[in-house]
């Protein structure tokens, strides 16, 4: 078929029936997609259902499809491989080198930027709550990256280890601690709890670990994914000990014991200033910002142990690793076990954040979104997550934003809908065109003689 | 005793359902060995599809019983389309590109999918349940008897008898193309090695689509007859269905047709068993820990073969 194209690129004319066939196909397949689901929409109306019919939309859309199908056929698909492309490849080194004497600044300046950001935003409520928001993501996605792209175990219940966080902070601050040690350590809660909820998310992820260790690829995504959901049910069900559906309404964190609040044991008035909501913000920003730079320098440093080094060698192939004498039964669940627990500090944190948690909050679609930031990172690179969080939540807050567009868009149509339709689109185009994400350079670790950066396409992971 | 009865009799209807849905994971399963996440999603497709059918004719439970049998012909035979339509478009676009991609691409691309499909139906349909006045109706007593609470009867629906025939009929049919027909034999020999079939001049690209093509019919099938059975249906039901249905195809055997259909009886009557039994609020508990038992315990399935790992 490709030579086919290529010759006729060549003679200088189309395959003009081969063009019209396919465009043929391609309008049959749409309107079979389009008929039923998109042409006709059952609106609830009074007193019954009824349909309405939508067939411009349908014929508007067929026409962008062909019309594109149609230029790619006339002026991309017939081109002679252009020689160019082949000369490309040996270019790559020079850039390399200019990623590479920029590499190092990216991080730092990121840091900084996030450490400037309440005073640059002038301490308004909306950047600051957009940057608490994305931060979470970023330290859950740094969490799950030593799962997925460290230790290439996919992992679809991730969510369950963010939910374990936040229900042992709810709980412990509003049960627990009341009825062992009175309300005193209430204000306290939050510091108390914060590494009980990494040890008992860890322990559950050990939990979860033991069962699936002999399982591989597919077979424990699938597995990870009922254990996440059998831990939502359990949280939905067992009423007496979670409050089941209501939820459980849960205390702000403290200052170290200084609440957030205008009276003259409040935080303002021990420091002296003038009382102000936002403070609480500026400061629940900050722990997220530490509790997510705590996940990404452990990360780094359990990359260059031995340890680190086990789960890479496993995700590139699982049998060549236990030839090699590397037990993979620890090297599994400590990357489980890790993984989960910076979940739990999260949870740990959401829950103070929103002050309320509920199982609602702990869906599959969640960990999706988790692993889509993790996917579009680049499976691996931490630096790829930062900005594949800023992209995906940023979109998210963008979309909120295009209701202003409503008036625009055809009648009953929610633009917020489109986000996750984009973020779905987006995992597949990424495992399709850049499977290894946008960062794709893989940084050795380990070297003979000189630190050669690959190529992250040039890697093929084994199938082990 | 009739208590049993009756639930058996649920469970055999739930569980038809599941096994519809399982072959569609089964044999994609065994022929490119991935498992096509979004295909619970494709049974949701085929079921709204069925639904904007069933709603655009003006079908009705009282029309008389050959109309309403011709008209289901209709909208089962447009769903089943539709849904292979989806199915078709999904493998070209998302799987296809991707054989000999790294391990856990196309699972990835496949969640991509399936959060595309649900959303894509939300934002056209509204995310509201859509529900239907029942449209098979009556039933047949089977058994009758006084308890101290009072008469227990036991009841076989119109409803429940009409899917059970159909999953019978289907099965048969598909058996037959699977066993008898040239299309089978490249399925079979695709799914025992590829190159080789390849080299013997099976289209092997061709049998793979039409292999995607089958399995969404059967889930459109499934999703008209829970649509029909529940009378609601909305843009979330594949998620749930298709993790049973999944359940249904490692219980019985990944890649193996008869055994889908046992794992998703076994799946049914266990998650009605466990309603009737136990508690209701944990049925779906109960079946996802039977995944979990199933994959990690005998992964082999109950009538698969056991699979050898090779370097």
């Amino acid at each position: 078929m490709a030579s086919q194209k290529a010759s006729a690129a060549k003679a200088g004319a189309y395959d003009w029936p081969a063009i019209i066939k396919d465009l043929l196909g391609t309008a049959f397949v749409s309107l079979l997609i389009m008929v039923p689901i998109v042409a006709y929409k059952s609106v609830i109306t009074q007193y019954s259902l009824v349909l309405v019919s939508r067939w411009t939309e349908v014929f508007v859309i067929l026409a962008l499809l062909l019309g594109v199908r149609l230029f790619m056929h006339l002026f991309v698909w017939n081109r002679a491989p252009s020689p160019v492309a082949a000369d490309a490849k040996p270019a790559g080194p020079a850039k390399a080198s200019l990623s590479e004497r920029i590499g190092p600044w990216v991080f730092p300046l990121l840091v900084a930027v996030a450490f400037a950001l309440p005073f640059l935003a002038g301490f308004e409520r909306r950047p600051i709550d957009l940057g608490i928001y994305i931060l979470t993501y970023v330290m859950l996605a740094w969490g799950l990256n030593i799962v997925v792209g460290l230790a290439g175990l996919l992992d679809l219940g991730y969510v369950a280890f963010y939910a374990v966080g936040a229900y042992a902070y709810a709980l412990l601050s509003t049960v627990y601690f009341p009825y062992w040690f009175g309300d005193g350590m209430v204000p306290w809660a939050f510091y108390i709890t914060l590494p009980i909820a990494g040890l008992l998310a860890a322990l559950w992820g050990v939990i979860l670990g033991f069962p699936v260790l002999r399982l591989r690829g597919d077979y424990l995504a699938i597995v990870t994914l009922a254990f996440g959901e059998i831990i939502r049910l359990v949280l939905i069900n067992w009423f007496d000990f979670t409050n089941g559906p209501q939820g459980i309404t849960v205390p702000k964190a403290t200052f170290f014991g200084l609440p957030f609040k205008a009276g003259d044991d409040g935080f303002a008035a021990f420091f002296g200033i003038e009382h102000n909501r936002i403070h609480y913000y500026v400061f629940l920003y900050y722990v997220i910002l530490l509790l997510a730079l705590l996940t990404y320098f452990v990360t780094n440093r359990l990359r260059r142990l031995p340890i680190g080094r086990a789960w890479e060698a496993l995700r590139e192939d699982e049998i060549a690793c236990r030839s090699l004498g590397i037990n993979t039964t620890n090297t599994k669940l400590t990357a489980f076990a890790i993984g989960a627990m910076f979940g739990g500090f999260a949870g740990c944190f959401f829950a103070t954040r929103q002050g309320f948690v509920s199982p609602e909050s702990f869906v599959f679609i969640e960990s999706a979104i988790i692993l889509a930031i993790v996917v579009l990172g680049g499976l691996g690179s931490q630096i790829g997550i930062v900005f594949a969080a800023i992209a995906i939540m940023g979109s998210f807050e963008l979309f909120r934003e295009l209701s202003v567009f409503q008036e625009y868009l055809p009648e009953g149509t929610d633009p917020v809908h489109f986000r996750m339709l984009a973020v779905g689109l987006a995992m597949v185009l990424m495992m399709r065109f850049r499977p290894r994400g946008f960062v794709t350079r893989r940084q050795p670790t380990v070297f003979l003689k000189e630190r050669k950066a690959v190529s992250g396409d040039l890697v093929k992971e084994g199938h082990g | 005793m009739e208590y049993f009865l009756q639930q058996l009799i649920n469970g055999i209807t739930l569980g038809s359902i599941y096994g519809l849905i399982a072959i569609g994971y089964t044999m994609v399963y065994g022929i490119i060995g991935m498992i096509n996440f979004a295909h619970g999603d494709v049974f949701m497709v085929g079921s709204v599809a069925a639904f904007l059918v069933v709603l655009g004719i003006g079908l009705t439970g009282g029309s008389g019983i050959l109309m309403i049998l011709l008209a289901l012909v209709l909208v089962a035979a447009v769903a089943m389309v539709v849904a292979a339509a989806y199915n078709w478009t999904i493998e070209r676009l998302a799987y296809k590109p991707l054989r000999g991609s790294f391990r856990l691409a196309p699972l990835i691309s496949a969640i991509g999918m399936s959060i595309v499909l649900q959303e894509f139906v939300r934002v056209n349909q509204e995310g509201r349940p859509k529900p239907v006045q029942p449209i098979v109706t009556g039933g047949y007593e089977i058994m009758r008897r006084a308890t101290e609470a009072g008469e227990f009867i036991v009841r076989l629906t119109n409803m429940q008898i009409l899917i059970i025939v159909s999953t019978l009929i289907l099965m048969a049919v598909f058996t037959i193309l699977i066993q008898k027909t040239s299309l089978g034999r490249a399925q079979r020999a695709c799914e025992q090695d590829q190159k080789m079939a390849a080299l013997l001049g099976i289209d092997v690209d061709r049998t793979i689509s039409i292999t995607f093509i089958m399995g969404a019919a059967l889930a459109a099938f499934a999703g008209l007859m829970f649509f029909l059975y529940y009378g609601v249906t909305d843009f979330f039901v594949g998620f749930l269905a298709g993790i049973k249905a999944f359940t249904a195809a490692v219980l019985g055997g990944i890649g193996s047709l008869p055994g889908a259909m046992l794992g998703g009886l076994v799946i049914g009557l266990i998650e009605t068993m466990w309603s009737a039994y136990f508690t209701v609020e944990y049925k779906d508990v109960a079946a996802f820990t039977v995944l979990i038992i199933v994959l990690i315990f005998m992964p082999q399935g109950l009538l698969g073969k056991p699979e050898v790992e090779k370097v």
